[in-house]
């Protein structure tokens, strides 16, 4: 176990699955051919996205053509909130969008807002989560879309989609967006049944490969392409299929949900466990919800060491062979505090000195042990450094 | 005990005699397949009628399957209840409750069909009426136009309370009247007319001829997409596929340009007839549709079908092409054929053909090319490809190597 590296960045990117692994390999060997070809070696490779499509709709009992594949998380954000705005041309000027999203959608919402669409931001609690009232009190005659994501990607939180797309039910010019990069394998889903229009996803967080995903987009929904070009996924998205992509995300999303439960009642009990440990090292401050599962995802837990820069704490413990991420990894290179544990109204103190563990299909509870060990031995180590270094 | 079930209504109900227990079994049989998706589901058959209890499963999801099976008349949810007032009275309440919207006015209409019941019919729709009224504010009686009805169907082994009645295909189940091959193209008729076919109960078998090289691939693939749509409604479907290019190639030598649709119109029921015979099914369904286009005027039809014996059936002769696209609409089939892949029918097809064709050419013409006409008709039948599918599955093995990735 000593000289095993402990990877508990799973929010940021999973280890693909096997047999994924081994799909990828072998459509990528045998069907090079392009998906738009007339010829037979084309359609063949055609005939495997369209399965893909249909293994994904069938697990948000969605219809095959309310998915577009895309190549990834970030894509999708991007497609579906630009996307929205430029099939309404000016009819609409108005969106919701949550102060804690990722900065794909985060950034997406920047962007039209320069270009004149007015974004009212909604805030979070201190637990991370908006509340249904703020999200439905700030829709207005002219709002176009509402995006909110599933599972906060530093914090965990589980955001009241359900109860958002059920009250948004009441405003038909709306559409719900809902980023659930996070979600997938993690909660439960339900796409047409909680009223959502467009759902974002992202295969390698579900231990699928990198560069691909996909964004649902319900039925009759008109999107302006971002990508100009041949013309693929129904014009929605052109760009040459990524046939052992498309292939191997469709087969790792049906390994995660299918194990869903499972893995829910696991990666709790892990969760549990870790936070009992740290709750042991009075250095350390939990960040976020603690073990009430209705409002939190189970694999993500954000500790802070107030006064301790957390890069110095993620160096300190990948020392240990421990890999555990800042912020986001996206953002983690930034120096600025959390933007997310900012909008739950942590001080800078705490909002700057965040890591996440994120918890994955291979841990156990000896790894939450040896993972509890090097956080006690790291803070052991940095405590008498902690003036000079904050 | 209050229950929640589904009353189903079946049609045709002028069936008489021994068809009628026919009719009721195969309807059971269908709707049992349907919805072999819910396996909580209890059946339940009365005289006429059949009970479906949800014991929890989805309404909603349920009533979008059974819309589309077969012989079904209409149905609606209702509340079962024992002859007890009281629960009669709740289960109205609460029957008037799950209405969306909210109704501002309604009435009551009970049916004693068992007499053994103490209230008369007038009597309950005044005991149940006053109750739904104490306990809804802002809703008042309208006997003449409510907006929503509540019926009370006293009968002897239970009372049903309903508000809502759903209509669904008609028909007959499927199989009831025998089988036929269906002329399926990449086209906008001939799904249109399975599917008015498969609602008469007729079970069917499709049949599409392919020009491999001149169509392509993705041609079939359109095809098979269709036979699928169609095997959603009869549970699963045959396909058989018919080589052409030798024939259509061999026909379009014999430089009669203006005659080649009529000529391709015969060959393929020649072919589709041989295949129907194999199969034992009685007739044809083609897709025709009367003046459409050169092929389906009253003297092509009369050139191309005089040498059938099995009857031809032709759905939508009489029906103009915008009601024909609103059933495709409907049926989910629509979508699939406006894809853009050449099928054979429109290959080699000349800019004038004739409308009006002459039998003793045509019949010169096939004389000539001789034993070679039958022997390549014999060898189409031969080299057909049979495929079985079902709305999500296709028997052709291609696909199976493919399944150890998904």
């Amino acid at each position: 176990m000593k000289t095993e590296m402990l990877y508990f960045d799973h929010s940021a990117s999973t280890p693909i699955h096997s047999k994924v692994l081994e799909t990828v390999c072998e459509v990528m060997k045998l069907h090079y051919a392009n998906a738009a070809s007339l010829h037979r070696a084309g359609t063949e490779a055609m005939k495997l996205v369209d399965r893909a499509r249909s293994v994904i709709a069938a697990g948000f009992g969605a219809k095959p053509e309310e998915v577009v594949f895309t190549s990834g998380g970030t894509e999708s954000n991007n497609l579906a909130l630009k996307g929205i705005w430029g099939a309404l041309g000016r009819k609409a000027r108005h969106m919701v969008v949550s102060t804690v999203e990722h900065p794909s959608v985060y950034q997406c919402a920047r962007q039209l807002e320069q270009s004149g669409v007015e974004v009212t931001w909604v805030p979070v609690g201190a637990d991370g989560r908006v509340r249904v009232e703020d999200v439905i009190g700030a829709v207005r005659d002219d709002t176009a879309l509402v995006s909110v994501m599933h599972v906060n990607n530093e914090m965990g939180a589980v955001q009241p989609i359900r109860e958002i797309g059920a009250a948004l039910a009441r405003f038909p010019h709306v559409r719900f967006h809902v980023d659930g990069v996070q979600a997938i394998g993690k909660v439960p889903i339900k796409f047409h049944e909680w009223g959502i229009h467009l759902y974002s996803a992202s295969a390698h967080k579900f231990r699928g490969p990198k560069g691909v995903g996909f964004l649902l987009v319900r039925e009759g929904l008109k999107l302006e392409p971002q990508l100009a070009g041949g013309g693929q996924e129904d014009g929605r998205r052109s760009g040459t299929h990524n046939v052992p992509g498309i292939v191997g995300m469709a087969q790792a999303f049906r390994l995660a949900t299918e194990s869903m439960p499972e893995r829910r009642e696991r990666m709790y009990r892990l969760r549990r466990r870790l936070l009992k440990h740290i709750e042991a090292i009075p250095e350390l401050v939990l960040n976020g919800i603690g073990d009430d599962e209705e409002r939190t995802a189970p694999h993500i837990v954000n500790v802070s060491y107030p006064g301790m820069k957390p890069e110095v704490l993620v160096h300190m413990l990948e020392k240990h062979g421990v890999y555990v991420s800042t912020q986001s990894a996206c953002s983690s290179k930034s120096q600025q505090p959390s933007r997310i544990l900012t909008a739950m109204g942590l001080d800078e103190a705490r909002a700057s000195g965040s890591i996440r563990i994120s918890l994955g299909d291979e841990h156990t509870e000896e790894h939450i042990d040896v993972l509890a060990d090097r956080l006690k031995e790291a803070v052991r180590e940095l405590k008498p450094l902690e003036r000079s270094l904050s | 005990m209050k229950e929640e079930l589904i009353l189903v209504r079946f049609g045709e109900l002028t069936i008489k005699g021994k068809n009628r227990g026919r009719f009721e079994n195969l309807m059971a049989r269908r709707i049992r397949e349907a919805l072999a998706a819910f396996p909580r589901l209890e059946y339940e058959k009365t005289f006429g009628r059949l009970f479906i209890k949800l014991n929890g499963e989805p309404y909603r999801d349920v009533a979008n399957r059974l819309k589309d099976v077969f012989g079904i008349v209409s149905f609606s949810p209702v509340v079962k209840c024992r002859h007890d007032l009281e629960e009669i009275r709740d289960a109205a309440l609460q029957v008037l409750r799950g209405i969306v919207p909210a109704p501002r006015t309604f009435k009551v209409n009970a049916r004693r069909s068992w007499k053994g019941f103490p209230h008369k019919s007038q009597e309950m729709n005044h005991l149940v009426g006053s109750h739904v009224l104490r306990n809804t504010p802002e809703l008042t009686v309208n006997v003449r136009q409510p907006e929503a009805e509540i019926k009370v169907d006293i009968q002897q082994e239970a009372v049903y309370v309903y508000a809502a009645t759903e209509q669904a295909a008609g028909g007959f189940p499927l199989g009831m009247n025998g089988k036929a091959v269906l002329l399926l193209s990449g086209g906008i008729d001939s799904p249109v007319a399975g599917w008015m076919s498969m609602r008469k109960g007729l079970e069917i078998e499709a049949v599409h001829f392919h020009s491999y090289p001149f169509t392509s691939e993705q041609a079939k693939e359109k095809v098979i997409k269709l036979a699928q749509r169609l095997a959603y409604y009869a549970g699963h479907i045959y396909l058989h596929l018919v080589p052409f290019t030798e024939i259509q190639t061999r026909l379009a030598q014999t430089g009669q340009e203006h005659l080649i649709v009529t000529l391709m119109r015969r060959a393929m029921l020649r072919i589709a007839e041989k295949l129907a015979l194999k199969r034992r099914a009685l007739a044809i369904v083609t897709g025709d549709s009367l003046g459409q286009v050169a092929s389906q005027t009253l003297s092509s039809m009369n050139v191309i079908g005089r040498d059938t014996l099995l009857p031809i059936l032709r759905p939508l002769v009489m029906m103009d092409k915008l009601e024909i696209i609103r059933i495709a609409e409907k049926i989910g089939t629509y979508d699939i054929s406006i894809l853009p892949y050449e099928d054979c029918c429109t290959l080699f097809v000349p800019k004038n053909p004739a409308t009006n064709p002459s039998l003793r050419v045509v019949k010169n013409i096939e004389k000539q090319i001789g034993e070679e006409y039958e022997r390549l008709i014999d060898e189409a039948v031969a080299g057909t490809e049979l495929i079985r599918l079902t709305e999500t599955s296709r028997s052709d093995a291609a696909e199976d190597e493919t399944d150890k990735w998904f």
